[in-house]
Formats: C-alpha cells, sequence, structure tokens
C-alpha cells in the first residue's frame, strides 16, 4: 500500500513538472476566495474570474475555496510556496492576514484584494477592488427621494446583522430618516438573509394595520418574501402599485420582477472584478505603474435599476444566476 | 375519581406548553386586544383568504411543527437529537426544485417531485440513524455530519445561488389553494398531524418506541428490534424533513439553500424540550410538541409585533425561554406538586374539622 501510494505521488509530482514546464510562460495567478455555493453573488464571482484567468488570455490560474479564514491562509501560503506570481485574495475575515501578505511581498509576490478589505497596511497589497456597500445603500435611497413622496413609511427588513452589506444598505436609509420628518420606519427588523423572515415581519405590520408605502429589503430574497405577504393581503405593489419595493443583489430573477414592474428598483452589487485586475496585471507585466488613490481602493463601477428605465439588455448584462 | 385521577397525569405533559401559549396569549390580549383577531380579505391573486396575526402563527409554524413530530420520535427512541433536520430539509427541498425544473409543473410532477424528495431525505435518514443505531455513535455527533455538509450537498443539487420555480400550483401548496380561504400549510400540518396519530395508534411503534428509550437491553431482551426502531425514527424524521422542505420551498417559489430553515433544528429540539418530552428518551407525546412549535412561532410573531430591536430579538427570546423551561424543569415541578399536595391535606382538614 505504501509503495502504492509513494509511486503514485512520484507519478503526480513528474505529471505536475510537465504541466507547469509547458506552462512555463504563462502568468501563475494564485486566487483565494470563498465557494461559490455562498451566494448568487459568489456564483458569479467565481464565474467570473474563472473566464478572465483562463490559459487563452495567457494565465495559469490556482483556486482555492473556502468560508474559513485559517484555511485560506494556509491556502495563500501553499500559493507563495509555489512561486506564483500574484496573489488574488477575497478573505473570509478582515484580520490575520500581515504576515502571509508580508511573506508575499518579501517573495516579490503582487496582492491584489477583490470583494473584500482587509485590515493591514495599504503597502502590503498592489491594489483593493471591492464594492462600496454604503454607496448601493446611498444610490438606494437617492432613487427613494427622487419619487417625491409626500411621506415615507418604510419597512425596513435588514440582512444579518454586523454583515459588511447589512452596514452599508442600513446606514445610508437610517442616515435619511433621522434627518427628514417625513421619512419614518414603520418597522426595522432583522431577517437574517431569509426570505420566510421577511415574509413574516411584513405580515406582521400587516396585521397591525400600520400604514406603510415603502418596502427596503437587504436583498432581492427578502424583497421576494415581503412582496409575497403584500399578495397575500391584497396589497398592491410595483410600477403602478400602492408600496414601492426595493431589493439589492441584481439576481436575474430579482430584474425580471422590476421589468414586469413587481417592483420598482433593484440595486446592483457588482461581483466583476475580475477584468480590473487582469488589466491591472498586464500594465505591471509592461513595467508601468499604477495609478491609484492613496488607500489603493478601487470602486467597482455600480447603479440600480428602475422599473421604468430598465429593460431585457440589462438583465442580460448585470443578472447573475439564471 | 380514579378515572378522572388516570386522565389527568395522561394529559399533564400537555400543561407546560399550553400554559407557555397562554402566556403569550395573554400578555398580547392585555398589549393590544386586537391582536388575536381574524379578518377576510381578497388577496392579489382574487382569493377569498383568512388573515390576522393569528393565522400568521399558525401559518407561519408549519415547517417547525412537523419537524417537532418528527424530533420527537428519534428523541425518545434514542435519547438524543438530530440536529441536521435544516440541512436535510435543505437537501430534500433542493431534490423538489430539481425535479421540478426538470419539465412542466403539472399535479403529476409535483407529487413525483415530491416522492423523489421523500425517497432522498429518507436516505440521508437512515444514513444520521445507522450511525446512531448500528454504529451507536451519540445522535448530536451523528447527525453533526449532515449539518456540517447538508447544505453544500444542497447547493451541489442544483447548482445555482436561487433557483426559482413559478407555478400556480406551487403558489397553491405554499400559500393558498384558491376557494380555500385557509394556507395550505395548515392545512398539510393537520394531514401530518392525523397520520401521525394514526401511526401511534394502530401499529406497535410508539409503545416499541417508548421502550427502547426507556431501556434498551429490556426491550431488546423482550424481543424488540432495537436497531430497526431507532433506524426507523430517523426515517419518519426524514419524510418530515421532506414535508418541511417542500413547504418552505412553495411559499416563495425559490430555494436558497444557506437560508431555508436555518436553525430551525433548534427550535425543534426546543419544540420537544417546551413540550415536556424526556430528553434522554422514553416516554413521549407528539401532540405536546407540536404545541411546543406554535408556542415557539407565537413569541417570534409577538417579539415581531412589539417592533423588539432587531439586535435585541435573540436576547429577548432567549428570556422568555429561560422562563418556560425552568417552570418545566423537574425541581420547580416537585415544588408545584409539593405545595399542592400541602394545600390539598389542609382543605381536606379544614372539611374534617
Amino acid at each position: 500500500m505504501k509503495k502504492f501510494v509513494a509511486l503514485l505521488l512520484a507519478a503526480l509530482m513528474v505529471l505536475t513538472a510537465c504541466v507547469a514546464m509547458a506552462e512555463a510562460d504563462l502568468i501563475t495567478v494564485g486566487i483565494v476566495n470563498n465557494p461559490p455555493s455562498e451566494s448568487g453573488y459568489r456564483e458569479a464571482n467565481v464565474k467570473d474570474f474563472e473566464t478572465v484567468f483562463t490559459a487563452e488570455n495567457g494565465y495559469e490560474a490556482k483556486t482555492y475555496y473556502s468560508l474559513k479564514n485559517d484555511e485560506q491562509l494556509a491556502a495563500a501560503t501553499q500559493f507563495i510556496t509555489d512561486g506564483v506570481d500574484y496573489l488574488l485574495i477575497s478573505a473570509a475575515e478582515t484580520t490575520g492576514w500581515d504576515e502571509v501578505l508580508t511573506a508575499a511581498q518579501e517573495n516579490g509576490i503582487g496582492v491584489f484584494l477583490f470583494d473584500r478589505m482587509i485590515d493591514c497596511d495599504p503597502a502590503l497589497y498592489n491594489a483593493a477592488i471591492v464594492s462600496d456597500m454604503a454607496n448601493q445603500g446611498k444610490l438606494a435611497v437617492e432613487w427613494l427621494i427622487a419619487q417625491n413622496l409626500e411621506a415615507y413609511n418604510i419597512i425596513h427588513i435588514q440582512g444579518a446583522m454586523g454583515s459588511d452589506a447589512q452596514l452599508g444598505r442600513t446606514g445610508a436609509l437610517d442616515a435619511q430618516v433621522a434627518a427628514n420628518d417625513n421619512w419614518k420606519l414603520v418597522v426595522q427588523q432583522t431577517a437574517t438573509w431569509d426570505e420566510a423572515e421577511a415574509k413574516k415581519i411584513t405580515e406582521s405590520v400587516i396585521n397591525a394595520k400600520e400604514a406603510f408605502n415603502v418596502i427596503y429589503a437587504e436583498n432581492d430574497g427578502m424583497a421576494k418574501g415581503a412582496v409575497a405577504a403584500l399578495d397575500e393581503a391584497g396589497i398592491t405593489h410595483g410600477k403602478d402599485g400602492d408600496v414601492i419595493v426595493i431589493g439589492f443583489d441584481c439576481n436575474r430573477w430579482a430584474l425580471r420582477e422590476v421589468l414586469a414592474g413587481n417592483w420598482n428598483y433593484d440595486g446592483q452589487c457588482s461581483p466583476f472584478q475580475a477584468q480590473v485586475i487582469s488589466d491591472m496585471i498586464q500594465k505591471l507585466e509592461a513595467g508601468e505603474t499604477l495609478e491609484l488613490p492613496e488607500d489603493k481602493k478601487v470602486i467597482s463601477e455600480e447603479k440600480g435599476f428602475d422599473a421604468a428605465t430598465i429593460t431585457q439588455e440589462d438583465i442580460d448584462a448585470y443578472g447573475l444566476g439564471e | 375519581m380514579a378515572q378522572k385521577k388516570f386522565n389527568w397525569s395522561k394529559y399533564s405533559q400537555l400543561m407546560l406548553p399550553l400554559i407557555s401559549i397562554l402566556l403569550i396569549v395573554v400578555f398580547n390580549l392585555i398589549r393590544d386586544p386586537s391582536f388575536f383577531s381574524v379578518e377576510i380579505a381578497k388577496n392579489n391573486v382574487g382569493n377569498t383568504v383568512l388573515t390576522g396575526n393569528l393565522i400568521s402563527i399558525l401559518n407561519g409554524a408549519s415547517e417547525l411543527a412537523v419537524l417537532a413530530m418528527g424530533m420527537t420520535l428519534v428523541t425518545a427512541a434514542c435519547g438524543g437529537q438530530d440536529i441536521s433536520v435544516g440541512a436535510l430539509a435543505a437537501i430534500a427541498g433542493s431534490m423538489f426544485v430539481k425535479v421540478l425544473r426538470s419539465g412542466e409543473i403539472t399535479v403529476g410532477s409535483i407529487i413525483l417531485a415530491f416522492l423523489c424528495c421523500c425517497a432522498i431525505a429518507i436516505v440521508f435518514g437512515a444514513f444520521n440513524g445507522t450511525l446512531v443505531s448500528v454504529f451507536k455513535i451519540q445522535p448530536m455527533i451523528a447527525t453533526l455530519v449532515l449539518f456540517t455538509c447538508g447544505r453544500s450537498i444542497a447547493y451541489w443539487i442544483n447548482g445555482g445561488a436561487t433557483p426559482t420555480v413559478e407555478s400556480p400550483l406551487i403558489n397553491a401548496i405554499g400559500s393558498f389553494i384558491p376557494g380555500v380561504p385557509i394556507p395550505t400549510p395548515i392545512i398539510i400540518v393537520a394531514i401530518c398531524g392525523i397520520l401521525f396519530a394514526l401511526l401511534l395508534k394502530f401499529t406497535t411503534l410508539g409503545l416499541y418506541t417508548q421502550t427502547v428509550g426507556i431501556n434498551q437491553r429490556a426491550a431488546r431482551l423482550n424481543g424488540i428490534n432495537t436497531t430497526l426502531i431507532k433506524l426507523l425514527s430517523f426515517m419518519i424524521l426524514g419524510v418530515c424533513c421532506a414535508v418541511a422542505g417542500c413547504i418552505g420551498v412553495s411559499r416563495l417559489g425559490l430555494i436558497n439553500h444557506e437560508t431555508l430553515l436555518l436553525e430551525i433544528e433548534m427550535d425543534a429540539i426546543l419544540a420537544v424540550a417546551i413540550g415536556g418530552n424526556a430528553l434522554g428518551g422514553g416516554k413521549f407525546k407528539v401532540s405536546s410538541s407540536v404545541l411546543g412549535a406554535y408556542a415557539i412561532q407565537a413569541l417570534t410573531i409577538t417579539l415581531y409585533a412589539m417592533k423588539v430591536p432587531s439586535t435585541a430579538v435573540k436576547a429577548y427570546k432567549a428570556i422568555v425561554i429561560i422562563l418556560i423551561v425552568v417552570i418545566g424543569s423537574p425541581v420547580v415541578k416537585a415544588y408545584f406538586s409539593r405545595l399542592w399536595a400541602r394545600l390539598k391535606k389542609s382543605g381536606k382538614g379544614m372539611e374534617a374539622v
């Protein structure tokens, strides 16, 4: 048995060596990401990286997926030992990365952060390409202001408390409500991204017979849950309805709801960072320097889709999932 | 007189969940007298339906009630709990969606999808059951395996993050059947309840389960196949997971395998505990657990209606649960029965005088 394993290992080594030799002229990148099963966002994110970092585009990509920070750290260390040219990281947690990133720098490995920031000295990475959750909230609130309602009575359904998306999307709305007398939160409750919970929260408001005209749900699933409660109670919603429905993430099915006029607005959270990173790597390879702001943060361009203006092309281009 | 006394002890287990529900009901009626009013409304599809907090509670607790039934049986037979029910429901729900998406959605395809999801849930239930009954692993540890990997398996089945199934038929299962004003999930729970009652009344399953739970060795020496009984309890729980998963999927016509019935295993175990069942196995009462499930849902809806801050919901829930569990604890129970006996005695003394 031992002999067999040893033989197998030897064969594997030879094979890897062959592959390595064959692809010596490719740029090797080690990608540390969260698994695609995490969310629709991640699924699109992983697919984006798979389509950009290919052999045709001149890359040899090694990928490791984990939701756990320590496993991610171990994988990153392994990538450094393997001698990759670039390390691309979407960290599970914001802390604990200093040592690994320092090691990468010492070995002359370029580091790009994507989707998620890491708490460390910006000198330790080349650039961070991230979403600005607070900006997503701001865009949605600005859109809501533009609707010019006399009074805003809002059912606010939050995501898992403390998550980046929840904090950003809640922040903008909270600020607007605090600053304006005609903006009121009828209820502000967390459904921890759970569709069924969102439905129950909305039901409780309907049962208490409180007046509301806006549903601000921090992701698409929860917006769908809230809408199900409206449907059961016979309350109209969407473009020509009594209640404005706002969701986030731009799942394809959610954008279809917006196009059909059942919802009013869906805020984008862009998972497409691979091309931006690839462009930067090509620049570095060509010997150029990157033009970046001081904190090396590059914010992904994101927008929101309005039921009045959305088109089928938008859905095809920006929709996540099927 | 003796007959009456016997009845009391038979139903005394129902006291704890009933008291919990009563507490929540009284609290709500003081807070808002119209809290439990039920009204007739017309929904957006044009059906006449019942609405109100009472309906919300009964409807919202459906998945939990079905899972509590199965969990009671597992608890009684194995003296431990299955913590993988949420994950297994997600797997079953994914299977349901997978089959439905493979063709046109008709009554026939829904039945087929349900059978498929029952089958896969029974297989996984049997897996848990085998670990527990054959390999004698503690149920909580055995089911930890599926608890950890279940939602990933659910993801593999469909691939996408939130696959959707749209059809008026699915809507009829998760919401209302046209012409029936009661939410369908409530009806499904009622059917499951009746099936359970029949199963326990007309087979020896209930008796055997209790026997295995109380004393496994004695049960085996009396010719009961203890391995089979334990295995069977997990397979029945598997079917419960399949039903719960299908209800969960049908409510919104989509499955989010990461959040479908998230953390429901804890609520299901709690329902069994509030139901006054011995968590170490043995005596059990399914109806009591179901009442426990409704008590938990009533509590959640109450907290929503009270607009408890989102950061504090779990803390509030914990406080109420501590109260209920302490009231039901053996120490407090013993104290009250002593008090009761003393009152009775002094009452008799008075009569004598």
